[in-house]
């Protein structure tokens, strides 16, 4: 916050919209230049947050999955606080390969 | 001149209104002036206007149509400026040429042009579809104009994706429409945002200015009478960099003198 927008939120006016710009910009950049529409991404979030959750516990309030850019690099920014580690995780994929192996 | 030096630079900004064609017109004056042959080439076949911002549009009798049907020679088409004869200009067609021109058609021009000039002047039409991609084929490098607004950053944003992908290099960006108070006030983008967002150089900044619409008026471009103007200093600044020249950029929101500006500076101070 600059000094500016500090005076205009005492006053009750409007902050300085160059900034508004600036951030709504930045996030329509990322999603045209991933290509990604906004039920994709939610999608992916989804089964991301899935796969995590099978190997610790993270807070699903708190947690975000979002696309960033900067030099017109764009990144997919997962931030997913840990509660704690789960106490066993799931033997990961062991069943379905066997299965194949047998069938074979 | 061996083709191989001469530049051919695409001018476009992928929104309308942004700028392209009068930076084209002003630019070509200011090569030319400069002592460079230049080429200005009216890509936008759907909506040419280079000819009327130039004052050349009662001079045209072929246009890039006869030249790729080989209707008349490439001299007999193009359009020399009376008050500075190094530039000439390539008129579009009709707009029935959209129907079937190639890339393959833009590049044979742009090589034939080649032959007489040190420089391609572009001037491509708004829009990402066909017509800009016929005249991006014909390019070796770009120029992207665009506005502080975020309509035309964005959309410059999709035309770089684009020039990228084609392999257009070096893409410089001229930024344009810049109003300083408005800037110094932050209730417009900061010259740092529009570069850092884009990721590009910038090659010039070109102040709102009245002038321009006075000039467009009468289709003598800014540069062609002096450098009277904040706008015509700019377009002329643009082209001696783009010869090579060193001519410092001043970011506009940072270089106005006086009380209320110093405390427009103070305002802008991060506090957290």
């Amino acid at each position: 916050m600059t000094l500016r927008d500090a005076i205009n939120k005492l006053l009750g006016r409007q902050p300085a919209s160059a900034n508004t710009a600036k951030q709504r910009l930045q996030l329509v950049l990322a999603h045209d230049r991933s290509d990604l529409n906004p039920e994709l991404l939610q999608q992916m979030r989804r089964e991301i947050l899935e796969v995590v959750s099978r190997y610790v516990e993270i807070d699903l309030e708190e947690g975000d999955v979002t696309l960033e850019t900067e030099d017109r690099v764009t990144a997919l920014v997962a931030n997913l606080p840990i509660r704690r580690a789960k106490v066993l995780p799931p033997p990961a994929e062991a069943e379905p390969a066997l299965e194949a192996n047998t069938s074979s | 001149m061996a083709a191989a030096s001469t530049r051919y630079i695409l001018i476009c900004s992928g929104k309308g209104g942004v700028g392209k064609t009068t930076l084209t017109a002003n630019l070509g004056i200011a090569l030319a002036k400069q002592g460079a042959r230049t080429a200005v080439l009216d890509a936008d076949f759907g909506l040419r206007n280079l000819d009327l911002l130039l004052g050349l549009e009662n001079r045209i009798v072929y246009t890039a149509q006869e030249v790729l049907s080989e209707s008349c020679r490439l001299e007999q088409a193009l359009v020399k400026h009376k008050q500075e004869p190094n530039l000439a200009l390539l008129p579009a067609g009709n707009p029935r040429m959209l129907e079937w021109l190639q890339p393959d058609d833009m590049q044979k021009i742009a090589a034939m042009l080649g032959e007489h000039f040190d420089y391609v002047l572009i001037d491509a039409p708004a829009g990402i579809e066909g017509g800009f991609k016929n005249a991006m084929a014909a390019a070796r490098e770009a120029i992207v104009v665009t506005t502080p607004e975020v309509s035309a950053v964005r959309d410059a944003d999709r035309v770089i994706g684009l020039l990228n992908s084609e392999g257009v290099k070096p893409i410089q960006l001229v930024l344009n429409r810049v109003r300083p108070k408005m800037m110094a006030n932050q209730e417009m983008l900061a010259v740092s945002d529009v570069t850092d967002i884009l990721a590009l150089p910038l090659l010039g900044l070109v102040l709102e200015d009245e002038q321009v619409i006075v000039s467009t008026n009468r289709g003598e471009p800014l540069t062609l009478n002096g450098n009277g103007s904040p706008a015509a200093r700019a377009y002329t600044n643009v082209a001696r960099r783009l010869q090579g020249e060193e001519v410092p950029l001043i970011d506009p929101s940072k270089e106005r003198q006086g009380l209320r500006a110093t405390i427009g500076r103070l305002m802008q101070t991060k506090i957290f």
